[in-house]
C-alpha cells in the first residue's frame, strides 16, 4: 500500500507509473540481469524515500542492508524487471548509488564453474571444462578419455619420459597406415598456460570435426596429426605447485644451484650461439649440449624415426606472432617467400574471427635472435612448413591470460593451423 | 640455504640502489635469474637498422614500448593506462657517441576504457645513448590526450582510499588464472604506471619490458594528501625472457599524478634453487 505523504506524493506517483510501464512477468528461472545496488543516502529525507521504496512489494526488492541512517550504505537486490524503475526513481530523487553486482546470474555461473572445476571429475570429454585452466593430472585424464571415446581415430603414444619421470604423451590422430604427418606441440614453456589449454581444445576439435568438416576430414584422410599437449610436464607441475612463472625444464645443472634448461634453446640448430645463454641461472640457458634435455630428445627421436613429417608447429605465448625460421641466423630461409605468404594467409584467417592482430615474419627479424630453437632444427631436418606461434596477448595479462580467453584464443588459432595444414596437403613434397 | 636467502632478502630491503651492484654476486643459494636483463648481442641486421624500419618488427616495437613507458609515467592514473596499438612508421639513425635515435609514428589505446576507447595518434623520438647504464631519452607528442577523461573515477577512487582507516593489502594481481577483482583493477593500473618509471629507466635497444604481475600491494600511511602505495612487481623482459622483481614506493593523487619515491631490485629466491637434499 502506498502511503501518501504531502511532500512525496508526486514522486511516488511517478514511481507507480514507471513500474506500471516496466513491470513484466518473467518466468523466474534464472537470475539473469538481476543486480545488487549499493545506495548512499545523503539525508533523512532520502532514507525515508528508500523505506517507502522497500514497501513496494510488486518490485520484488530484497534489501540486504535496510535503509536505517544516512551514514550507512543501503544494499538492495533488484530483479531485472524492476531495474529500470528503481534506477529512474533513484535518479529522479538524486539518490546516489553504484552497481555492486552487475549480473547475479554471471556471478552464480562463475561460482558454479569454479565448483564444477574443483569438485567434479569429468566423466567424458563433453563434461570437461574447456574454459578453465587444468593441472597435469586433469589433462592426462582428458587424454585418456579422448582416446577411449574415439579409439578408432585417436591413440596415445608415449615418446619418452621427462627428467622427473613423467610420461611424454603424444596424441596421434590417424585414419590409416603409413601416412605423412603434421605435428603440433603446446606447453614447451610451462608458464605459457594458454597454450596447453588451447592444445586440449584442439584435440577435442579434431575429433568433433572429423567426418563433419570437409577440409579437416580431407586432411586426416591423407595425413596423421600428432599433438603433444604438455611438452614440458615437469615445468608445468612446478607452475602449479611452486612458481607460476617457471619456464624451463626441471633438470638440475651440475656445478650450479640453479635448475632447468630452456627447452627452446636446446636444439641442434645454431646451438650455442648468442641468442641463447651459457648461464644455468638464466631463462634462456641452452643446456650442457644439444638435445641434453629428455623432453627435447624424445621429440628429436620421434621426428627422425617417423621420417615423414611435413609440417611442424610449436606453440608458445605471448606476443601474437606467427614466426618462421630462422632464429639463429639472418640468412633468409630457402623457402622464405612461400613461408611468408602462407603466414600472411594463416594470420588473415585468424584475424577474421575476433579481429585479433598478429605480426608475422622470421624469428630473428620479428621478435629476437634465438639460437638452438625447435623450428630451426625441424626446418633443417627438411620439414618445410615449420612455424612457431606466440598466442595472446601482447602484454596486458601476458602469461596470466584470463581463462575466459582460452576458447577465443584456441578458436582463432585453429583457423591459422587449418590454413597451414590445408596448404601442406595441397603442396605435397 | 633458507637462512642465507632470508638474510639476503633482508639486506636487499635495506639497499636502495636502482640496480644490483655489479661487483657483488648474490650468495650461492640465491644466484638466480635475478640480474636485470642481460643485453642480447646485436645481430648484423640490428647494426644496419638505420633508415626506415619495419614497423611490426622488434627494433621499432622496442623503441615504441619505451615511448609508451614515458607516456604512462606522465599521464597514467588508476583509470588511465596506455598500451601500444600499432606502429605506423619508424626510422632510426646513428647519433653522437654511439647512440641511436628512433623516430616513431604510432597509435595507442587506453586499457582502462576497454575496446570501446579511441585510438590516439602519437609521435616520438627515442634516443638510446651509447653508454651502457644510461636511460633512454624520450620526446613525445600525442593528440587529444585530454579526450580521455578519467577525472571523475580517479577522484572517487582517491576519496575512497585517502580515508585514514584505509589499509589496502593484496597479492598476486592478476592471480595464476588471470583474475583481477573489480576493486583491484585501479591498483593494478597504478602499479603498471609506477612500474613504467622503472621500465623506462632500465630500457635499452636490447630490452622489451612488460609488467607480468603485481606480487603485492600494501597501502602505507598517506603523506601530504598523497596515496602511498608499496608495490612489489614482476617485470618480464621479452628478449631475455627474464622475470625481474622490483619493490617500489609510489605516491599518487589526482593533482600530482604518480611519483616513484624508492625502487629496489630484489633477487628472486628460492624458486630457482635446487630442493634441499
Amino acid at each position: 500500500m502506498i502511503l501518501a505523504r504531502k511532500f512525496y506524493s508526486s514522486k511516488m506517483k511517478g514511481l507507480l507509473v514507471l513500474t506500471a510501464l516496466f513491470v513484466a512477468v518473467f518466468g523466474k528461472k534464472t537470475f539473469e540481469g538481476d543486480q545488487v545496488l549499493r545506495i548512499t543516502a545523503k539525508n533523512e529525507a532520502q532514507i525515508f524515500l528508500l523505506k517507502e521504496l522497500s514497501e513496494q512489494e510488486h518490485l520484488g526488492l530484497d534489501f540486504w542492508r535496510e535503509p536505517v541512517h544516512e551514514s550507512l550504505p543501503v544494499d538492495v537486490y533488484v530483479p531485472f524487471h524492476s531495474l529500470q524503475a528503481v534506477r529512474v526513481f533513484l535518479r529522479y530523487n538524486q539518490i546516489q548509488y553504484n552497481v555492486m553486482i552487475m549480473d547475479v546470474q554471471d556471478l552464480l555461473d562463475d561460482e558454479e564453474r569454479e565448483m564444477v572445476k574443483y569438485r567434479t571429475i569429468p566423466r567424458s570429454t563433453d563434461d570437461f571444462v574447456y574454459t578453465a585452466y587444468h593441472d597435469l593430472n586433469s589433462i592426462y585424464s582428458f587424454m585418456d578419455m579422448l582416446v577411449a571415446e574415439n579409439s578408432n581415430l585417436v591413440s596415445k603414444i608415449v615418446i619418452g619420459q621427462s627428467y622427473e619421470n613423467r610420461p611424454l604423451n603424444v596424441l596421434k590422430f590417424s585414419t590409416g597406415a603409413n601416412r605423412p604427418g603434421i605435428w603440433f606441440d603446446t606447453g614447451i614453456h610451462s608458464r605459457e598456460w594458454v597454450t596447453q589449454a588451447s592444445g586440449i581444445w584442439f584435440a577435442k576439435k579434431i575429433v568433433t570435426d572429423y567426418g563433419r568438416d570437409p577440409v579437416l576430414t580431407d586432411i586426416l584422410n591423407n595425413y596423421d596429426i600428432f599433438l603433444e599437449i604438455v611438452t614440458n610436464p615437469d615445468g608445468f607441475a612446478y607452475t602449479h605447485s611452486r612458481d607460476r612463472m617457471w619456464r624451463k625444464t626441471r633438470k638440475p645443472n651440475s656445478g650450479s644451484s640453479c635448475v632447468g634448461v630452456d627447452p627452446n634453446r636446446n636444439w641442434d640448430a645454431g646451438f650455442g650461439g648468442g641468442g641463447s645463454s651459457s648461464n644455468p641461472c638464466t631463462e634462456t640457458y641452452r643446456g650442457p649440449s644439444a638435445h641434453s634435455e629428455p623432453e627435447v630428445k624424445a621429440i628429436v627421436d620421434f621426428v627422425k624415426s617417423h621420417g615423414k613429417l611435413k609440417a611442424f608447429v610449436s606453440i608458445h605465448s605471448y606476443s601474437q606472432m606467427l614466426l618462421y625460421p630462422y632464429g639463429y641466423t639472418s640468412t633468409p630461409a630457402k623457402d622464405k617467400a612461400e613461408l611468408h605468404e602462407l603466414a600472411k594467409k594463416a594470420i588473415a584467417s585468424l584475424q577474421s574471427l575476433y579481429n585479433t592482430r598478429y605480426t608475422y615474419g622470421s624469428i630473428i627479424t620479428t621478435i629476437y635472435q634465438a639460437d638452438g630453437i625447435t623450428v630451426d632444427w625441424t626446418y633443417e631436418q627438411g620439414i618445410k612448413y615449420s612455424y612457431t606461434f606466440e598466442l595472446r596477448d601482447t602484454g596486458r595479462y601476458g602469461f596470466l591470460l584470463p581463462a575466459d580467453q582460452i576458447i577465443p584464443t584456441a578458436e582463432e588459432t585453429w583457423l591459422a593451423l587449418m590454413a597451414i595444414m590445408e596448404h601442406t596437403k595441397n603442396n605435397p613434397y | 640455504m633458507k637462512v642465507f636467502c632470508s638474510l639476503w632478502l633482508l639486506l636487499s630491503l635495506v639497499k636502495l640502489s636502482p640496480a644490483p651492484p655489479a661487483s657483488q654476486d648474490p650468495p650461492f643459494a640465491c644466484r638466480g635469474a635475478g640480474d636485470p636483463a642481460p643485453p642480447q648481442p646485436e645481430t648484423p641486421e640490428d647494426m644496419a637498422s638505420s633508415g626506415d624500419l619495419e614497423p611490426t618488427h622488434y627494433p621499432a616495437r622496442r623503441a615504441a614500448t619505451v615511448a609508451l613507458h614515458q607516456l604512462n609515467t606522465r599521464h597514467g592514473s588508476p583509470h588511465r593506462l596506455f598500451a601500444l596499438q600499432e606502429v605506423h612508421k619508424a626510422s632510426a639513425e646513428d647519433v653522437a657517441a654511439g647512440g641511436r635515435k628512433y623516430s616513431l609514428d604510432f597509435s595507442v589505446t587506453d586499457w582502462a576504457s576497454g575496446s570501446a576507447g579511441p585510438a590516439l595518434r602519437c609521435s616520438a623520438e627515442v634516443m638510446f645513448p651509447g653508454t651502457e647504464r644510461s636511460s633512454p631519452d624520450v620526446q613525445l607528442r600525442c593528440e587529444a590526450l585530454q579526450q580521455i577523461n578519467s577525472t571523475a573515477q580517479d577522484h572517487a577512487f582517491y576519496q575512497k582510499y585517502i580515508a585514514p582507516e584505509s589499509a589496502v593489502s593484496a597479492q598476486h594481481i592478476p592471480d595464476s588464472y588471470g583474475n583481477v577483482s573489480e576493486e583491484m583493477q585501479p591498483f593494478w593500473r597504478l602499479a603498471r604506471v609506477a612500474a613504467s618509471f622503472i621500465m623506462l629507466r632500465e630500457s635499452s635497444e636490447n630490452t622489451e619490458f612488460n609488467m607480468a604481475q603485481v606480487a603485492s600491494v600494501t597501502q602505507q600511511e598517506s603523506s601530504e594528501k598523497q596515496l602511498m602505495l608499496e608495490f612489489v612487481v614482476l617485470l618480464h623482459d621479452l628478449p631475455s625472457q627474464e622475470i625481474v622483481q622490483w619493490k617500489l614506493l609510489a605516491s599518487w593523487s589526482p593533482d600530482r599524478g604518480v611519483r616513484v619515491l624508492q625502487t629496489e631490485w630484489q633477487p628472486r629466491c628460492p624458486h630457482d634453487t635446487k630442493p634441499p637434499n
